[in-house]
């Protein structure tokens, strides 16, 4: 028999996992999600803000990663435009400004900003992709409107009202980085943070993590929000449920499984080599 | 985002199931959606390339594309030089289209080492920009952050698993004796870190599939609410 588990097609434990990943979405239990302290430093610190702060958004992902992103981002625009925090979104990533407008879309979206849904130019501006990677950051150390010369939509970056009083990273109280890989939270912390000095913390995909953990050990990074379980933190935190809560079920269901076939195919190798 | 059968969503469900097929087996579908794949991320880039770097940046910068449009852009950089004779910062752009063009010279094999001076001077800056800021944020900021007074068991843990992981990369003396020791020590922390790492992978790796799965059984079939 355990010759036979050591010979298993791999596509059955493909099936596994797929069930183990697809049933728990019908399901309507919820998980228990436990706030890590790097999560809790993220919502401290916006916690600390006063209302018309200046929250700086980067959003270095593309759709691939917008499952573990997507959900942090959401989370942190309500609470930015819940508690009257200006929000300013730039990508590193040319897919990043696009993904920040489907959460905003999400944000208007929700009930709870039917009657004060945010506005653009008075709640937040999208000053859109720039290329040219850590420079871009660089750049942003002296000059925003000379680094972004218009928004998103084309228009010169100067007419804005928001960015009246806005030149570098001086002017901003916070920056939140939501990042997939480079240009992101490295280069963010490189130049941003040892540089200029700016306030950051990031949200970045799991397969990530471990490389950032580092900073925030070193009070280089204020706050890191890991993979799905750190958007499904950052919601609780909140107080907006989305698909980082959803889909933390399927999570640990996939995760179950993959530790019983971890178990199984060990026993399962010491036992033969036994005979 | 919009849910049900609508066209859009309808084909990034084929073709979402077109590259997963690939974990029962290789299929026509799969290779198609590959294939499909790999020429729009190409489409994409250039297009992209060339609406937020070329054109801003060099040719709206110059004023070359000033040059074939009739409205009222602003004067690039070439036509503040020949209208109003001054000179105008964004004429360096003309240095990096300079170097631009010397890198397409890579394209042609008799004048291929033109390429390697644009080529040298993105070494060298990159190197100039970097050398300040890796040593001051990866090396001393996480230095200081390991030295440490041995008051709580992490504290200890960090101290030690830093010192025995440096053992384990210090090659010039045999690991033998105490250094073998630390070096031993070392070899467990790397595995642990590399068992964490791999578990943040397997994590990463799923909440991609659940994102399809979502999208397959919530936004496009609405069986899950």
């Amino acid at each position: 028999m355990f010759d036979k588990l050591l010979k298993i097609d791999r596509r059955i434990i493909f099936i596994f996992v797929a069930l183990a990943l697809i049933v728990p979405m019908f399901l309507t239990i919820t998980q228990h999600i436990s706030v890590s302290p790097e999560v809790q430093i993220i919502y401290d610190t916006l916690k600390g803000l006063q209302p018309g702060s200046k929250v700086l958004m980067a959003f270095d992902y593309d759709p691939p990663s917008a499952p573990e992103l997507q959900p942090m981002a959401v989370a942190i625009l309500k609470y930015c435009f819940k508690n009257n925090l200006k929000v300013y979104i730039i990508g590193l990533w040319p897919q990043g400004p696009m993904q920040a407008n489907m959460a905003i879309d999400n944000v208007i979206s929700d009930p709870t900003f039917k009657d004060n849904p945010p506005i653009y130019d008075k709640d937040y501006v999208n000053l859109g992709f720039m290329s040219g990677n850590e420079l871009v950051i660089q750049g942003m150390g002296s000059s925003f409107l000379h680094t972004f010369p218009r928004d998103y939509l084309g228009k010169p970056t100067h007419q804005l009202e928001m960015m009246k009083g806005v030149n570098n990273f001086s002017n901003i109280d916070f920056i939140v980085n939501l990042s997939a890989g480079y240009p992101g939270t490295v280069e963010w912390v490189l130049f941003a943070v040892d540089r200029f000095h700016a306030k950051l913390a990031a949200g970045n995909t799991a397969v990530q993590a471990p490389q950032v953990y580092p900073y925030v050990h070193a009070g280089q990074l204020s706050g890191l929000a890991g993979g799905l379980k750190g958007a499904a933190e950052l919601e609780k935190l909140v107080g907006f449920y989305g698909k980082g809560t959803k889909f933390m079920l399927s999570q640990s269901f996939a995760h179950m499984i993959v530790i019983v076939f971890i178990i199984v195919g060990n026993a399962a190798y010491f036992i033969t080599r036994k005979k | 985002m919009e849910t049900g059968f609508t066209f859009t969503n309808t084909l990034a469900a084929i073709l979402t199931i077109g590259i997963i097929s690939f974990l029962w087996r290789d299929n026509p579908l799969y290779k198609v959606c590959e294939a499909l794949f790999v020429g729009v991320s190409a489409g994409y880039w250039f297009v992209s390339l060339w609406y937020q770097n070329l054109l801003p940046q060099l040719f709206d910068n110059l004023g070359i594309s000033q040059l074939f449009s009739s409205g009222s852009a602003e004067d690039g950089a070439l036509q503040v030089l020949f209208k109003q004779g001054r000179f105008d910062d964004r004429l360096f752009y003309l240095v990096a289209g300079l170097l631009g063009l010397m890198m397409l010279m890579r394209l042609i094999p008799n004048l291929g080492w033109i390429s390697r001076w644009p080529l040298g001077f993105i070494i060298g800056t990159t190197s100039g920009l970097y050398f300040t800021t890796y040593f001051q944020s990866n090396a001393m900021a996480q230095l200081k952050s390991t030295v440490l007074p041995f008051t709580t068991v992490g504290n200890i843990v960090m101290v030690v698993g830093t010192i025995c992981g440096l053992v384990y990369f210090y090659f010039s003396k045999e690991h033998k004796g105490a250094l073998g020791g630390a070096a031993k020590i070392g070899t467990w922390f790397l595995m642990i870190t590399f068992g964490a790492s791999f578990g943040y992978t397997v994590m990463s790796r799923m909440s991609l599939l659940i994102g399809r799965f979502d999208f397959l059984f919530s936004t496009w079939l609405g069986l899950v609410k």
